[in-house]
């Protein structure tokens, strides 16, 4: 390796993405008109909501491929920065990746140029991104992330959402994405009011994967038998923070011990028709 | 046709040494030294945004001294260089020697083969972890690499100055006792430093990942105030003296 130095008029500025581009070549990415025989792991649901002081994110931890799970304890929400967040559903091996060119690329811009970004310049960097994937994506590979993060300007959460294209649209109080999403999203729909406290945001995240579970195959829900529970993080004016597993581990006992009582009378699965 | 003059090569790199040392000379100085919980880095500089000391990597810094695009310039080229590495392999893989030799080797380069030398001094820092103590290399002009395992002084008055920090030096001093020595350094007998007039920064052990934080404003005032009432006045009515006080402005500090 020599140092990366530029004439400044092919200088790469602030941009990591740039910089990988020039030092490394011409990537290999997309197989050209292949409809994707492979199968690959798929991340499912996610959610997102805003609360008094910040944004609370989850994800469940299973990976599928096909109808088989991959893998267990997936970890799906990351730490974008110290003041934002960052979910992935779709497929695993490329939205990983995103997510670890996301993280680099924000540290990047802030070294480079001695102040970070701000949340709307992050939500377009991560556009740009998805953006770029688009090709991965008509072969099947599609990365959908799901954005929020304090905004430090305006002090509040702030939550961004995306499609393939990579269009990117902010919403005001919540977004679930992933195959359990729209049930996630229903879910958290029913209970989302405006000033939620902490504790109970963590709760509606909570139960919103936990209803999501109930109704896709592909969401995991709470493991008791290996102790895996969805990853929650909650972002605020004092940065992003991980909640401990013991704590989401108590809100899911609890939850679970309130359908116990509720639901001792109901059974079955709704209308359709139960395969075997 | 005029006649080419012929010049010794012994004169031609004494020429640029000199203009290289004289360029260094007219800014002014920095110092690095280790304290109890990881590298502290002083230098004088009344400006609040063009930085002399700057974050490369989770445990890397830079300072530099004399021109300031020219040290900017190899600043940003160790972010990429680190950041490039860390990405392609993994984040324990980037390590301060590595570049400090990449730095060592482009300065002997530009200093022999170009017309100017630049007329920089830089210092590349590392927190020392998993048993492996710090590293501070001093990079010169002309690509001279020395590892200090103490302090570094870079910049004019050094010689004077790392003097007077020689002096004062203890192991596993506290961040306000090292501080105090480092400004004390800086200032010399008849110079008095404000916060305003200083940049200070630390690598810290205290700091999970990123181990670098700037100490600023009412922090800095504060540690430095702490600092200048302890060695010789006696506190207030009885003179019992303070004690040394616990480094208060230290984790505090604003974003890094």
């Amino acid at each position: 390796m020599s140092l990366p130095l530029f004439p400044a008029t092919e200088d790469p500025g602030p941009d990591f993405a740039a910089l990988l581009r020039r030092t490394a070549g011409p990537d290999t990415k997309a197989p050209v008109n292949a409809e994707s025989p492979l199968a690959v792991r798929h991340g499912t649901t996610v959610v997102t909501l805003r609360y008094v002081d910040g944004i609370v994110m989850a994800g469940d931890r299973r990976a599928t491929e096909g109808h088989a799970i991959a893998h267990r304890a997936m970890q799906k929400v990351f730490p974008a920065d110290r003041w934002s967040a960052v979910a992935i559903a779709g497929a695993a091996g490329p939205a990983v990746e995103m997510v670890r060119l996301f993280q680099v690329q924000l540290e990047h811009y802030e070294k480079v140029e001695g102040v970070t970004l701000s949340l709307e310049g992050k939500a377009n960097q991560l556009a740009q991104m998805v953006r770029e994937h688009l090709p991965m994506a008509f072969q099947g590979l599609a990365v959908v992330p799901l954005f929020a993060g304090f905004d430090r300007r305006r002090e509040t959460g702030r939550i961004f959402t995306y499609d393939v294209t990579g269009g990117h649209y902010e919403e005001s109080d919540f977004q679930a994405t992933g195959s359990g999403g729209r049930d996630a999203r229903t879910t958290i729909k029913l209970g989302w009011r405006e000033g939620l406290s902490l504790s109970e945001g963590l709760d509606l995240a909570i139960t919103a994967l936990y209803e999501a579970a109930e109704e896709d195959s592909a969401t995991g829900g709470p493991d008791l038998v290996r102790g895996i529970y969805p990853l929650v993080a909650a972002v605020d004016s004092e940065g992003y923070r991980e909640i401990p597993g013991s704590e989401v581990a108590d809100r899911f006992s609890s939850l679970v011990e309130r359908r116990r009582l509720g639901a001792a009378g109901s059974t079955g699965a709704g209308g359709g028709v139960a395969r075997r | 046709m005029t006649m080419p003059f012929y010049v010794a090569p012994e004169q031609v790199m004494k020429d640029r040494a000199e203009y290289a040392q004289k360029g260094i000379a007219r800014g002014r100085s920095l110092v690095a030294t280790n304290y109890r919980d990881g590298v502290l880095i002083v230098a004088e500089n009344p400006s609040r945004s063009l930085h002399k000391v700057s974050e490369i990597y989770d445990r890397i810094a830079f300072a530099g001294v004399g021109k300031y695009n020219e040290y900017d310039q190899l600043r940003v080229a160790g972010v990429r260089h680190a950041d490039t590495k860390g990405y392609t392999f993994s984040r324990e893989d980037v390590d301060a020697r590595s570049l400090a030799n990449l730095y060592a080797q482009f300065l002997g380069n530009v200093f022999t083969h170009e017309m100017k030398p630049l007329e920089v001094e830089i210092l590349v820092a590392e927190l020392g972890s998993h048993g492996r103590p710090n590293q501070l290399y001093h990079i010169a002009y002309e690509g001279t690499i020395t590892d200090e395992d103490r302090f570094a002084v870079l910049g004019g008055e050094a010689e004077a100055i790392a003097d007077r920090v020689e002096q004062g030096w203890q192991p596993e001093q506290e961040l306000s006792a090292a501080l105090g020595l480092a400004v004390g350094s800086l200032e010399g007998p008849d110079r008095r430093l404000e916060g305003s007039d200083l940049e200070v920064a630390v690598l810290s052990q205290n700091n999970g990942r990123r181990a670098f934080q700037r100490i600023t404003d009412g922090n800095l005032d504060e540690l430095l105030g702490s600092v200048r009432r302890e060695p010789n006045e006696p506190g207030p009515a009885g003179g019992g003296g303070q004690e040394p006080g616990e480094p208060s402005g230290e984790g505090a500090g604003g974003t890094p």
